[in-house]
């Protein structure tokens, strides 16, 4: 009889946070990663590119295991993230956290309780330190006089910053964030850059943020990945991806399309 | 369809009620787990009492009392022609305590609490509020499932008996002053036939529909996709399949739970 295949082990190389392997994710007949290999060490802020549709946000959710791949793994801090079940993620989730694309508040909390609710569900009881804490994450992102508003009274770019003054608050080695700048003006989007500049600088906060903001990739990025046809098309400092002599990276840094009027 | 496709239609329909019944054995499993390990959410557990219990007493109690009251109008003049009016009560109430009482108000739960149920979490299932409570480490089932299950297993006992009373004063309001019955006929009779073993048959039923609605309404809320047209359509599935699975279920628990507690023996 054949010995089973050993599992997978994570990189040897101590300084890797993330990686992932051969990941292929496929949502009923249409292929959406084929194959993608990823790797980030620790403090390293990495930016997504890519047409709409291509993965960017399911790579994402691969790394903190929203989103299984059909085949491929994916470790981050050294655990198989894909062979945990959904109870056995907390360490997982004690490490990365996740601004989603649509800001995903809670619509029965006021801002104050939305960007208190992760402080609170790990454990912090002190209401002062709860206090002072979401306090400080929301004048980071310039909401500090709007805490007793419920998300239907903001705007969209209020409802984005205050999702990423709940993701920073835990300060987790990781964020995630997904398409941080749309829906905010040159200030606002701004202030995002600046805020994840700062998270990597002083607490050496790992980040990988899917943007399509080309402004802010030049601003805030160590490497660059674009994403297309299911695989990772090209992979540089944002220096490379501007020197690039590929057509489709070409196309796409300077918005140019096929459709003529 | 082409023929293929219809030859292949009721082997398709049974793999899909079989995933179906497979998905809320899984909801169920994941329930018992955070019943037995999870973090019991007493704050949420108490604003779930208000939302089902206290917000569904309007509903049950107009339902119960005229349920009670066109029963009694319906039998009485049957009745008569026998010579049974007096015993008007006895039936009405156990009638009530078996079946109508828990039935009713577990149909009007499962359209306005279930309803409810299936459309909140499927709001927050499609907004990707579920998956933020997962990325921060939070089990949707524990704070999405468990403390709307344990407020509808606290609430639905109490509902369940609103239900029955209501129903009976109504009865007697309609034989007191709408056919002049003496009232201590109907209440000798009322109180000669109807036993505890009745009214612990409408508290079980209460008990068990409550979990039914719950499983079955949370499970449409937390599989809602595509936006605003699913949580519509699991909201409309969350009433139907709720208002469909307790009524077979009635048949087969009153079959039984008249083994248990049999009728017109105590």
């Amino acid at each position: 009889m054949a010995a089973p295949a050993p599992s997978p082990a994570p990189s040897s190389d101590a300084d890797v946070f993330i990686e992932l392997r051969g990941i292929h994710k496929s949502f009923g007949k249409q292929e959406i990663l084929s194959g993608i290999d990823l790797t980030l060490k620790h403090g390293e802020t990495l930016c997504i590119i890519g047409p709409s549709g291509e993965g960017k946000t399911v790579t994402m959710k691969h790394i903190i295991g929203l989103i299984r791949p059909d085949s491929g793994d994916v470790f981050v801090g050294g655990m198989h993230v894909n062979k945990l079940k959904e109870r056995e993620m907390a360490p997982i989730r004690q490490k990365v956290s996740m601004l989603f694309q649509g800001a995903a508040l809670f619509d029965r909390m006021t801002v104050e309780e939305n960007v208190a609710f992760p402080l609170i569900e790990s454990g912090l009881r002190d209401k002062a330190e709860v206090k002072r804490r979401v306090l400080e994450a929301l004048e980071a992102v310039d909401l500090a006089e709007h805490l007793d508003k419920y998300p239907t009274a903001l705007s969209g770019g209020m409802r984005k910053r205050t999702g990423i003054a709940r993701a920073i608050i835990c300060r987790n080695e990781c964020i995630l964030y997904d398409e941080p700048n749309s829906g905010l003006d040159p200030i606002g989007s701004d202030i995002i850059d600046q805020m994840i500049l700062r998270m990597q600088k002083r607490f050496r906060v790992t980040s990988i943020i899917v943007t399509h903001d080309m402004r802010s990739i030049f601003k805030i990025a160590n490497r660059v990945a674009m994403l297309y046809r299911g695989k990772i098309h090209f992979l540089g400092t944002p220096d490379e991806l501007n020197a690039s002599p590929d057509p489709i990276v070409q196309d796409f840094i300077n918005g140019r399309s096929d459709v003529t009027c | 369809m082409d023929a293929n496709g219809l030859l292949t239609l009721p082997g398709r329909v049974f793999f899909h009620f079989l995933s179906y019944l497979g998905q809320l054995a899984a909801l169920a499993g994941e329930l018992m787990i955070a019943l037995r390990s999870g973090v019991w959410r007493l704050k949420l557990v108490a604003q779930q009492i208000v939302a089902i219990g206290y917000g569904s007493q309007g509903v049950v109690i107009v339902t119960g009392a005229f349920t009670g009251a066109v029963f009694t109008f319906q039998s009485y003049a049957k009745f008569k022609e026998f010579g049974f009016e007096t015993t008007v009560g006895a039936v009405v109430s156990v009638a009530l305590c078996r079946e109508l009482g828990p039935v009713l108000a577990g149909l009007m739960v499962a359209g306005r609490v279930g309803a409810a149920m299936a459309a909140d979490i499927g709001t927050m299932k499609v907004t990707e509020q579920v998956d933020a409570l997962r990325v921060m480490g939070v089990h949707p089932v524990d704070y999405l499932v468990l403390p709307r299950f344990l407020a509808m297993m606290i609430s639905m006992p109490f509902l369940v008996a609103e239900s029955i009373s209501f129903g009976l004063i109504a009865s007697y309001l309609v034989t007191s002053f709408g056919y002049d019955m003496p009232s201590t006929w109907y209440l000798t009779h009322m109180i000669d036939h109807t036993n505890m073993e009745d009214l612990s048959i409408g508290m079980i039923k209460g008990f068990v529909f409550g979990m039914i609605i719950t499983l079955i309404s949370c499970h449409q809320g937390l599989a809602a996709e595509n936006g605003a047209v699913g949580v519509g359509l699991g909201t409309t599935n969350a009433v139907v399949i709720s208002s469909l699975v307790l009524l077979i279920v009635n048949f087969f628990l009153s079959i039984l739970l008249n083994y248990v507690f049999p009728i017109g023996t105590v």
